[in-house]
């Protein structure tokens, strides 16, 4: 099998993005949490933040830190570029940590699923077919991003992977579940958006003053139950 | 020890130069969107550059300043006056108790900040004092600042005798324009851009759209085509990264940018040049010119070392 060549590229110059690919896969996805969390355990000096993403992660740095720390590097987007493939080559072969599985309630009535109509309509289901292909998947979480404590989540079976919204809603109700495309996703406050909406969860995706603010993680496995 | 906000102003809210760790919990750094004016202001009245300020836009507040406290205000000029009498930006005042700050006139850029000697008191979130709109929390009270709120400062100052007034040097102040042209380094898939498009980024003014806010600047101009068929998949965005949106128009992140994006990132706003965005407004135009991350890193170094300077020169001034 031929690994998809890594892209390494600035993302302003105090950031750069190291891509591993352009597909949702759980492979790309391992590579991008696994290249994070190193720098997370193993700061360089003017580290600041790593963001793992689909298939991508993204290294924020102090940029005069950097320099002034790895001087023979002719700026410091090559200083971190250099640390990062470095640290991709003596990458550990070991296998990722056993993903946590997270169970989430979901609320399917009317009032709850603002788009379960239409999404059965478009995908010529039952509403309770519908409701039974989306509960019958574990989903990963890839990322979280657009929200506080917003994770995005895949993949949804085909049969009901309805597109976004052609209009988006200008106030999804915080806890809604929406689907767009094979991700799946629980809006962790209100907000606007297009993703269509199948339930809502009482559970709270983020909570400010807790430890962990958001309540899932990048890696964590999640079903979806009725209630 | 307070500051009463007699007015609040269209949108007054306490931030500071961001919320940085949390960005991979999606949670965004909000923070001030002009650093240059904020870091020089903190500076200069000897505070960490990171200490957090009020940003203002206009009409703006008016407050009251219920102790004796030094204070500076830099960012866009709106002829700010205390007890009527004018206060120059970019230098340090001494406001006697009861004395009321207000903003007259704008004469120059969008969002004006004040600063207090010794910061002011706020509990933060996450390590930081910005305040996160659209999650309704960090700095005061997770919103916008509103008539009767009372924010204390940290310090209690002495007496006006004891105070000398310090001035940021000319050379060191933004020159903010209505007009800038902005650098920007290539982003992701500016590779992709076709000449033809590539010419319409940078040769064209783009007008800064009335639906620009703190999240991202709207630009108008002729649409950039052909857009790009390349389907992203979400990953990190950046302030000052330029997106490339279906219709061939821009947008330009700015401080409350979301954590992630799925625009094709077709360049970066230099960190230098960041501030002078920032300072624009509804109908303000702007050009962009492209330069290489070398220069960009060079430009960026070059103010650190200027504020290293400053920070030196406030010490030794102190006794």
């Amino acid at each position: 099998m031929s690994e998809p060549e890594i892209r390494i590229f600035p993302l302003g110059d105090s950031a750069l993005t190291v891509e591993f690919g352009n597909t949702i896969s759980l492979e790309l996805n391992q590579k991008a949490l696994a290249l994070s969390d190193y720098f997370e355990h193993n700061p360089f000096s003017g580290f600041i933040e790593s963001i793992p993403a689909y298939a991508s992660t993204t290294i924020f740095y102090d940029l005069g830190n950097v320099r002034m720390s790895f001087a023979q590097f002719p700026t410091a987007f090559e200083a971190v570029k250099s640390l990062a493939t470095e640290a991709l080559n003596n990458f550990p072969a070991s296998k990722p940590a056993t993903p946590r599985t997270v169970e989430i309630p979901v609320n399917f009535d009317k009032g709850s699923a603002l788009d379960l109509g239409q999404i059965a309509k478009e995908c010529g289901l039952t509403q309770k077919k519908v409701i039974e292909i989306f509960t019958a998947a574990t989903y990963r979480v890839f990322m979280l991003g657009f929200l506080p404590g917003f994770a995005y989540m895949g993949e949804v079976d085909k049969q009901i992977a309805v597109s976004r919204k052609e209009t988006p809603r200008m106030s999804v109700p915080k806890g809604s579940v929406g689907i767009a495309g094979r991700q799946t996703g629980v809006y962790s406050l209100a907000s606007p958006g297009g993703w269509q909406i199948i339930g809502r969860t009482e559970a709270e995706m983020f909570t400010p003053d807790a430890a962990e603010p958001s309540f899932l993680r990048p890696g964590d496995n999640v079903r979806f139950f009725m209630v | 020890m307070t500051l009463l906000i007699q007015k609040p102003g269209i949108l007054t809210t306490v931030q500071d130069l961001g919320r940085n760790n949390f960005r991979r919990l999606g949670i965004n750094p909000t923070g001030v969107m002009d650093r240059a004016a904020v870091r020089l202001i903190n500076i200069l009245l000897g505070n960490d550059e990171n200490e957090a300020v009020f940003e203002m836009h206009f009409p703006s507040p008016e407050i009251v300043f219920k102790s004796n406290t030094v204070a500076a205000i830099g960012g866009g000029d709106f002829t700010a006056t205390l007890d009527d009498k004018p206060v120059e930006n970019w230098r340090t005042f001494f406001a006697i108790k009861n004395s009321v700050l207000k903003f007259t006139n704008k004469s120059m850029g969008n969002r004006t900040y004040l600063a207090v000697k010794g910061g002011i008191n706020i509990n933060k979130w996450l390590d930081s004092s910005s305040t996160n709109l659209a999650a309704g929390i960090g700095g005061f009270q997770g919103r916008k600042l509103e008539s009767g709120d009372r924010i204390d400062c940290k310090e209690r100052q002495k007496g006006v005798k004891s105070f000398i007034t310090r001035r940021i040097a000319g050379s060191l102040i933004p020159i903010y324009r209505s007009f800038p042209t902005i650098r920007i380094i290539p982003g992701s898939e500016f590779e992709n851009l076709s000449n033809k498009a590539r010419e319409m980024l940078l040769t064209q003014d783009f007008a800064i759209s009335y639906i620009s806010n703190r999240m991202g600047f709207r630009l108008t101009g002729k649409p950039i085509r052909p857009t790009m068929q390349r389907e992203i998949l979400s990953s990190a965005v950046s302030f000052g990264t330029i997106q490339l949106l279906p219709d061939g128009q821009l947008i330009v992140l700015m401080a409350d940018h979301q954590t992630t994006g799925g625009y094709p990132r077709i360049a970066h706003v230099i960190t230098k040049d960041l501030p002078l965005l920032a300072q624009l407004g509804a109908n303000d135009k702007v050009a962009f010119h492209l330069v290489e991350t070398e220069k960009a890193e060079k430009l960026s170094l070059a103010f650190e070392r200027e504020l290293k300077f400053l920070r030196v020169g406030v010490k030794l001034g102190k006794d």
